[in-house]
């Protein structure tokens, strides 16, 4: 299992980044077909705030491909180390 | 530490409808955003329009998560007992304020501007709620039945939008004994009432809060001086505990989001618009599927304490991403007209025309009826300015809708019914889960934050990006599901692969 946590973590940061060009693409397009103050701000803001979503689905797979999952943490005191 | 069970209730009471307000105030902007947006952002003012889609979107989508952080700062180092009153205060004073906000009409630009503000703080205060209510009643629970006691404030939102629903009904059709002047009067100055009962609710909340203790953990925390300093650094920038953080995210609050949204928000829009069902039936559908399902969150939450959570929430994934398609396929043929015998000896077209007083036109109202053998009535309402003087009359966009007979309305409340029950699954477990994967130091903030992203973000865009999707592909009405149905099966993958099944013996550390 631990072994297919850690090689899923590839396919996390392949979603992630490919997400987000995904993501950032079509706002582009969206915003050049009506570039409407309101067309601007609804994907200007889907672009913000889907950065660190990303950003953070590409961190969780580095975690894994590092193996940061293997073992969950069983008490608090295991995090705070 | 266990407290005795008449305290158990006081605290969950307390906690619960403080957080059931916040809710309601939140969904109440959001369902009337058509009036609303008629009131303080009209489309002739394109600056008015655009601060229309800031209060849309940035309400949902940037400030709670950012009110997460803020409150939850504040919760890890002030306590949780003045944060979440505090963010009540908050959402009930901005609720009330824009219930009182004259209109573009009366003071121009400073309106919308007014509105958009008060909007901004609901979605702060919002962020702040939820972990600080989940937190307290969960550090108070014995361990065997912190499932069971989280689960009442899990039925807060449902609740809150139960409540929204429910007021905004009653209120549009009592403001008149003639059903057509109340909705006018409504429309015109008495949707303010909703927002103005939100104070009589906030009142009576922060009474009960006041009356409620410092959450015991993080009392003795405090007491030993080992609160944390910076919970958003610890949150977020230690590694051993962001990545727990990342997990909450990925691997079950976004599914969770996503899975709340589709079966209570765009349902609704799609019976709306796909299926053209009337305004106030679509509303009682809702109405039914919530009251018969929430009693299951309960359910839900007690059961977590004996099988645990991850299994609950990954099956009401699974179930959801499996049956979403044929849900709303069925909801499309029970409501469709187009394959349906029309019954042309119960057609019939009836005109209104009201003179207006001091005005030189009449307005004429056109109603098209058409009623089809499996019981469906079609309407069509069409409105006309007709002008004293014989000038060309001013023709408006014809509304067109059904009314359900009712075997075919029972079939929806069923369907939707279906969609909660999955919400109950997925929605019900995660306050306990997200409490126990998380040290009492910096626990509300590190709880928040993932539940305001995969609840707010990911489950607030499903509208939207269904939307969106229907518009870029228009073959296939059914196309908007598949990004709820995406997002739940990352989720479901990396909840099944990565989570643990284990219930935390201990949140005192």
């Amino acid at each position: 299992m631990n072994a297919i946590k850690k090689y899923l973590g590839l396919i996390w940061m392949a979603i992630a980044i490919l997400s987000y060009v995904v993501l950032f693409q079509t706002a582009m397009e969206k915003i050049a077909a009506k570039p409407t103050a309101d067309t601007i701000i609804e994907w200007s803001i889907f672009a913000i705030i889907f950065l660190p979503i990303a950003i953070g689905l590409l961190i969780f797979g580095w975690l894994a491909w590092k193996g940061d999952y293997s073992q969950l943490p069983l008490s608090s005191e295991e995090i705070e180390d | 530490m266990t407290i005795d069970k008449g305290q158990m209730r006081k605290v969950i009471f307390a906690s619960s409808v403080g957080t059931l307000i916040e809710w309601y105030d939140f969904y109440i902007f959001g369902s009337l955003a058509p009036i609303i947006a008629a009131q303080f952002f009209p489309k002739s003012d394109p600056t008015a329009a655009l601060l229309s889609t800031l209060a849309t979107f940035a309400a949902g989508f940037i400030v709670r998560p950012f009110g997460a952080l803020v409150f939850g700062r504040l919760g890890d180092k002030v306590g949780r007992k003045y944060t979440f009153l505090l963010t009540l205060v908050l959402m009930g004073g901005s609720t009330f304020a824009i219930g009182l906000v004259p209109g573009y009409e009366t003071i121009g630009f400073a309106a919308p501007i007014i509105v958009l503000m008060l909007r901004l703080l609901q979605g702060l205060a919002l962020g702040g709620e939820y972990g600080g209510a989940a937190t307290y009643v969960a550090e108070h629970a014995p361990e065997h039945k912190r499932g069971a006691y989280t689960s009442w404030i899990q039925t807060t939102a449902t609740l809150g939008l139960l409540l929204s629903l429910g007021i905004i009904l009653i209120t549009r059709k009592s403001m008149a004994s003639d059903p057509m002047d109340s909705i006018r009067a409504f429309e015109d100055w008495g949707w303010r009432i909703p927002f103005w009962f939100s104070v009589v609710l906030v009142g009576m909340s922060i009474y009960i809060r006041l009356k409620m203790h410092e959450s015991p953990l993080f009392m003795r925390l405090k007491t030993s001086g080992k609160t944390s300093t910076n919970p958003i650094r610890e949150s977020l920038m230690k590694r051993s505990n962001l990545k727990m953080v990342l997990l909450a995210l990925f691997g079950a609050t976004m599914g969770q989001g996503v899975v709340w949204y589709t079966g209570q928000f765009y349902a609704q829009t799609f019976l709306e618009n796909a299926c053209k069902i009337d305004f106030e039936q679509t509303r009682t559908i809702l109405i039914w599927a919530i009251v018969f399902a929430t009693p299951l969150f309960i359910v839900f939450g007690n059961w977590s304490d004996r099988v645990g959570r991850k299994w609950i929430i990954m099956s009401g994934l699974l179930l959801a991403i499996v049956a979403y398609r044929p849900i709303y396929r069925t909801m499309l043929d029970l409501t469709d007209t187009a394959t349906s015998v029309k019954d042309d000896a119960k057609s019939r077209i009836e005109k209104v025309i009201v003179p207006l007083q001091g005005k030189e036109y009449s307005l004429q109202t056109s109603t098209t009826l058409h009623v089809y053998q499996n019981g469906i009535e079609e309407k069509t309402v069409s409105t006309d300015t007709l002008f004293n003087s014989g000038a060309e009359r001013v023709q408006f966009k014809p509304k067109q809708f059904k009314v359900l007979p009712n075997n075919v309305y029972w079939a929806l409340v069923a369907l939707l019914f279906i969609q909660i029950v999955f919400v109950t699954m997925v929605y019900g477990p995660i306050a306990a889960f997200l409490v126990e994967i998380f040290p009492t130091k910096i626990r509300y903030t590190s709880m928040s934050l993932p539940y305001h992203l995969g609840n707010g973000v990911f489950g607030g865009m499903t509208p939207f990006i269904a939307v969106l999707l229907g518009t870029m592909y228009t073959a296939d009405p059914l196309v908007g599901l598949w990004y709820p149905i995406a997002v739940a099966g990352i989720c479901l993958i990396i909840g099944t692969i990565y989570l643990s099944n284990r219930i935390d013996p201990n949140v005192n550390d």
